[in-house]
């Protein structure tokens, strides 16, 4: 009556074992038979976060262990997380505010505020979106020597840089202060502004994994479109003051304005400088930073998750 | 019928891990054997070569086997055969081309070493490196006193509290051992790890793995050493230029093995 009575010797594979009723059965019925799956198979969404959840305190030790080994060999040490961010927005303003004007009419004391806070927060952004294209395609040893969902590893890497842009809050702080510029109840917002940018940052650095796993010529591109990127986002000028000169549609004063990268920094401006008015923000601004956030970050997750099983081969 | 449930075969014949006419294929870019000028590569763009640079290797040639819960599997074979290939097929980690691999739970590969960093202390790296392979923030503590004693890394000073880019090769070696050791797993599979370390620490290691059988289902070893797979493993899979040359008792194989190496 049942499937025991099978008595051929058919497969290969039963030189050590004593006849048994499992012989004449394909691999594939095989594993059926016992409850085996195949391994290496992509698991469903809601278990793939579950996985993913069950592995936050990997995702952030690892963020921190590659926050401190980034300056252990430099005398300084640590000092560097605040220094670097500090010494690019010199750069900036010896180049953009001293030698080619994009200061337009600020003075000092509103111009130095609005070049660091639009410096710090675009290089949180640049730096995941870099981190992101390296997240796969760099650490192809750690993919293929240990099981976990690959997501943690783009995520990881914007924490890292979630935990370097705090440090240059200190920096960024100290800045407002010296220029007059005392902490206010605006500045509450400064967290959903951060929570918003994190969110999209994850999105991007996970969007670029996939990408930079695929093609890691990506890595030598990725530059020059941050780049393109920061010079078109405000950063170190207005952008409606710079355009207001030129002859320029309207249509693309908008589409600058409403560029994730600038909506972020502006609402870190609004947020921290006290005369930064609302008119400096394009209309719904946080409708915007939502939009961005929600669509990146969650666009981003899906389009990551679907390549899982590809990930560290070749 | 209800009764003959697979956990009532008579001699308990519980497969864990199916392997069936698996392919496996590396894509290496930059391997070609064409010139690696930029005028080459840009001749290749406009002339339209598809995937310009990347060359297949054929790791793993139509391997199939059947492992059961209990046994102890040795893979032999000479170098570049595709035996740490067809463990990281197993383990998931490398997918397969064509063919299957089915698996009972998560096999995992003992191996931390990627997961390490040189610039951080011991200490941190037992912590990251046992939450890298999935123990809990609570399993890692419960365990870390033990990881640091059998690495002995403490034995001649405090270093576990150094960065283990100052530590030798073969205490660097025996921590990563030890990290990878500390946790317990259904399918275990192993890379060479019985050559690390002295002699005191070789023979440590040993008992460590007969322990880890014992609660792991099946165990895979891959080794040069004909030595610890005697020692170690009751059936022994012979590859060569990824094809599946034999698969049967330790000693028959081992033999065989022996007499065609010594050719």
């Amino acid at each position: 009556m049942s499937t025991v009575s099978e008595t051929t010797h058919g497969s290969a594979v039963a030189i050590t074992s004593p006849p048994s009723p499992d012989d004449g059965l394909t691999p594939a019925e095989l594993a059926q038979k016992y409850g085996l799956s195949v391994s290496g198979a992509r698991v469903g969404l809601g278990e793939y976060v579950r996985q993913l959840w069950g592995r936050r305190h990997f995702i952030l030790a690892f963020s921190q262990a590659k926050l401190t080994a980034q300056y252990s060999q430099a005398k300084l040490g640590q000092l560097w997380q605040v220094a670097t961010p500090l010494l690019n927005a010199l750069v900036y303003f010896l180049i953009f505010g001293l030698l080619m004007g994009g200061r337009g009419g600020m003075g000092n004391d509103v111009y130095i505020p609005f070049l660091v806070t639009g410096v710090f927060v675009f290089t949180f952004t640049q730096t995941s979106a870099l981190a992101g294209v390296r997240a796969i395609s760099g650490n192809l040893g750690l993919v293929r020597a240990l099981h976990f969902p690959r997501a943690a590893l783009p995520i990881s890497f914007s924490l890292q840089q979630l935990q370097q842009l705090l440090f240059s809050m200190i920096v960024l702080v100290m800045v407002l202060v010296g220029f007059g510029h005392y902490p206010s109840l605006s500045w509450v917002l400064i967290v959903p502004t951060l929570a918003l940018q994190f969110v999209f940052n994850t999105g991007l650095a996970m969007v670029m994994a996939r990408l930079g796993s695929k093609t890691p010529d990506l890595a030598q591109l990725m530059p020059f479109i941050l780049r393109t990127w920061l010079y078109a986002s405000g950063v170190m000028y207005s952008i409606s003051d710079m355009l207001a000169k030129k002859n320029v549609p309207e249509w693309l004063d908008d589409v600058l304005l409403s560029n994730p990268a600038s909506v972020y920094i502006d609402l870190m401006r609004y947020a921290l400088m006290d005369d930064y008015s609302s008119s400096n923000l394009p209309p719904h601004v946080w409708l915007l930073a939502l939009g961005w956030a929600a669509l990146v970050g969650i666009g981003g997750f899906l389009y990551f998750w679907k390549a899982e099983e590809q990930y560290g081969r070749g | 019928m209800a009764e003959q449930t697979p956990e009532h075969t008579p001699t308990d014949l519980r497969p864990t891990v199916i392997a069936d006419d698996v392919h496996i294929v590396y894509r290496v870019n930059g391997g070609t054997g064409g010139k690696g000028s930029a005028t080459a590569a840009l001749n290749r763009i406009v002339r339209g070569g598809r995937s310009p640079g990347v060359r297949e290797v054929h790791a793993v040639r139509g391997v199939t086997f059947i492992a059961y819960r209990g046994e102890s599997i040795g893979l032999i074979g000479s170098n570049g055969s595709g035996k740490s290939t067809l463990l990281k097929a197993v383990a998931g980690l490398l997918p397969a081309e064509r063919g299957h691999v089915y698996t009972d739970g998560q096999p995992s590969l003992l191996g931390v070493n990627a997961a390490l960093m040189n610039d951080l202390t011991g200490e941190r790296n037992v912590i990251l490196g046992g939450l890298a392979m999935g123990m809990t923030r609570e399993q890692v503590r419960e365990r870390y006193d033990d990881i640091v004693e059998f690495s002995g890394i403490n034995e001649k000073g405090d270093f576990i509290t150094l960065p283990m880019r100052t530590y030798s090769s073969g205490m660097a070696a025996r921590l990563r051992f030890s990290i990878a050791a500390a946790k317990d797993h259904d399918v275990l599979m192993i890379d060479e790890a019985l050559a690390t370390g002295d002699r005191t620490f070789q023979r440590r290691s040993e008992a460590r793995i007969r322990e880890l059988r014992k609660d792991a289902g099946t165990v895979f070893l891959v080794s040069h050493n004909n030595k610890s797979i005697r020692d170690t493993c009751d059936r022994v899979l012979w590859l060569e230029k990824g094809e599946l040359l034999m698969d049967g008792p330790t000693d028959e194989v081992i033999k065989a093995y022996e007499k065609e190496a010594s050719r």
